[in-house]
């Protein structure tokens, strides 16, 4: 087990067994994302409340999902960076960061696109847009640590540790947001919570998220291998690949 | 040969660390003045830029002062370790051989009791410009001590994460003030439930819960980030 | 099932049209744009190792000559 896990750390290995593997998810990412809005903007039945602007919920419900996924996976690299000191989980976390502050603009840009319709204004203070507009804030901060510093290496600790205080803080910020959105708006119309969705609107739905999932997995999957021939451009390694694709053309 | 080391007990090493930043913060006065002077000129800012109304300004007070407080903390935090940096004692600090999270937790403890508590007592004084309701003043100071120790330890971490930096202050407050939503909510939560006329025992609560929790974890944070800062 | 009737109205979403397809049209503008980003940002760092690597080969080769 160790073992295998020191594998996947070393830069080598882990080029090697991404190179296999971002295919299957990349193909996987296109299909299920097509299935899945042409089911959800074409085929899923309107909502008797909403109407058609419920549509809106495939790309939400994914982008908001995904947004919290990309957050713990940061901090879940950082820790394995900081205790193992393994570069492929910081590499990781690099590439995520700004993936995940973009789910979290499409959540917040689709939930406020969504509230229009439905409440009838742009914004409003929901409980779920706060903190996801508090979150966005967060991912901006660990970005912005990281290009503070000029050794990369201390960017890379310092980031480590502000992502996983944040994922510390993002259950506090949660229930407080919850706990002030209660106590200043008396029971107001929530976008996502509904007694319960005819199946065919939540299909649709769960390839939508799996299908973001996958997409997730491979941007990571290639991004991280564009980082690692980056940093490890002067291995002996990364310069015969690079001359072997070179003599191929 | 074994280098023999003076007995020197956590407690001293402790209550060394509070007698010193304590004299050195008190020998420049202007730190511990100027966020009060801040705090203050925010709060005269906000009847001329709203309204003189006094039913107006007490209907939105709480969150005021809470909210200048905040900025206040915020602003002093840049100092917490800067000095301590420049002239090298913060090195000093982590290679002496007591734990770095108590010496940092004393730091930030005297951080609090020269920015956090002097900002508490004078907020009662800026409420009555406010035109606060009467009952709730003794909420409003107490729940800024209990808030404002918490925000000293969440700045702290991120402060030690900037201090390395050149130019951190706009970045330290990109870090810091969304940590600090949570104290927020609670904070001017509790002045407001008071002055409706509830009870403010469960918002203290919770914000005493948030600061046991900063003190069981900020230490080691501030600790592992003045590691990175320095050794970086 | 198709929901709707013709492609006019798949595009009007009852009314709703503005809405729903700009914020899809966000979500596959952003998802889209880091695809062909990652593919980009490795045609780029490929090309550029590529061009160093030659040129390392061509100050080797002029060294030799030299000596």
């Amino acid at each position: 087990m160790w073992a295998f896990i020191h594998k996947l750390g070393s830069p080598k290995w882990f080029y090697a067994i991404s190179a296999k593997l971002q295919p299957w998810f990349w193909g996987s990412a296109i299909l299920l994302l097509l299935i899945g809005s042409v089911w959800g903007l074409g085929f899923a039945p309107s909502d008797y409340q909403q109407g058609n602007s419920f549509r809106i919920i495939y790309v939400h419900v994914p982008a908001a999902i995904l947004a919290q996924s990309c957050f713990i996976s940061m901090a879940v690299a950082g820790v394995i960076f900081l205790v193992w000191k393994i570069k492929i989980a910081d590499m990781a976390a690099t590439v995520i960061a700004p993936f995940g502050a973009a789910m979290t603009f499409v959540a917040l840009f689709s939930g406020s696109v969504w509230g229009m319709p439905t409440w009838g204004t742009w914004w409003v203070w929901d409980a779920r847009l706060t903190s996801m507009l508090i979150q966005l804030f967060l991912y901006l901060g660990v970005i912005a640590l990281r290009g503070a510093f000029s050794s990369r290496d201390s960017g890379a600790r310092a980031a480590s540790v502000l992502a996983l205080v944040g994922v510390v803080n993002i259950p506090i910020i949660k229930y407080s947001v919850n706990w002030w959105n209660t106590l200043h708006q008396p029971a107001t119309f929530t976008l996502t919570e509904r007694p319960a969705m005819p199946m065919e609107m939540w299909l649709p739905l769960l390839i939508m998220v799996l299908g973001f999932y996958c997409f997730f997995i491979a941007l990571t999957l290639t991004r991280t291998r564009n980082e690692i021939l980056r940093r490890e451009s002067a291995k002996r390694w990364v310069r015969a690949l690079v001359a072997d694709t070179d003599r191929r053309g | 040969m074994q280098v023999i080391e003076p007995k020197a007990s956590l407690g001293v090493a402790v209550r060394a660390t509070i007698k010193r930043d304590i004299t050195l913060v008190l020998r420049r006065r202007s730190e511990v003045i100027n966020p009060l002077v801040f705090f203050a000129l925010v709060i005269t800012l906000f009847p001329l830029g709203i309204s003189p109304d006094p039913a107006m300004l007490a209907a939105i007070a709480p969150g005021l002062l809470w909210v200048a407080a905040l900025l206040a903390t915020q602003l002093s935090l840049d100092t917490l370790f800067r000095s301590d940096y420049d002239d090298g004692s913060l090195e000093q600090l982590l290679l002496s051989p007591q734990p770095l999270p108590a010496l940092v937790l004393s730091k930030t403890l005297v951080h609090w009791l020269l920015t956090g508590l002097p900002l508490a007592l004078m907020a009662p004084l800026l409420g009555l410009m406010l035109a606060l309701p009467g009952q709730s003043y003794a909420v409003l100071a107490f729940s800024l001590a209990l808030g404002s120790a918490s925000l000293s330890l969440i700045g702290a971490i991120c402060a030690a994460l900037t201090v390395g930096l050149s130019r951190g202050g706009v970045l330290l407050s990109l870090l810091v003030l969304p940590l600090y939503i949570p104290v927020l909510i609670f904070g001017a939560g509790a002045v407001q439930v008071v002055i409706l006329g509830g009870n403010a025992a469960p918002y203290l609560a919770i914000l005493g819960a948030q600061l046991c929790l900063a003190l069981m974890l900020a230490p080691w944070a501030i600790a592992a980030a003045l590691r990175i800062s320095i050794n970086g | 099932m198709m929901a709707f009737d013709s492609f006019s109205a798949l595009l009007a979403m009852g009314g709703h049209g503005a809405y729903v397809w700009s914020a899809w049209g966000l979500a596959a503008l952003l998802l889209i744009g880091s695809a062909f980003h990652a593919r980009a940002e490795r045609h780029h760092l490929m090309q550029d190792l590529k061009r160093r690597q030659r040129r390392e080969r061509h100050a080797d080769r002029g060294e030799a000559h030299e000596s």
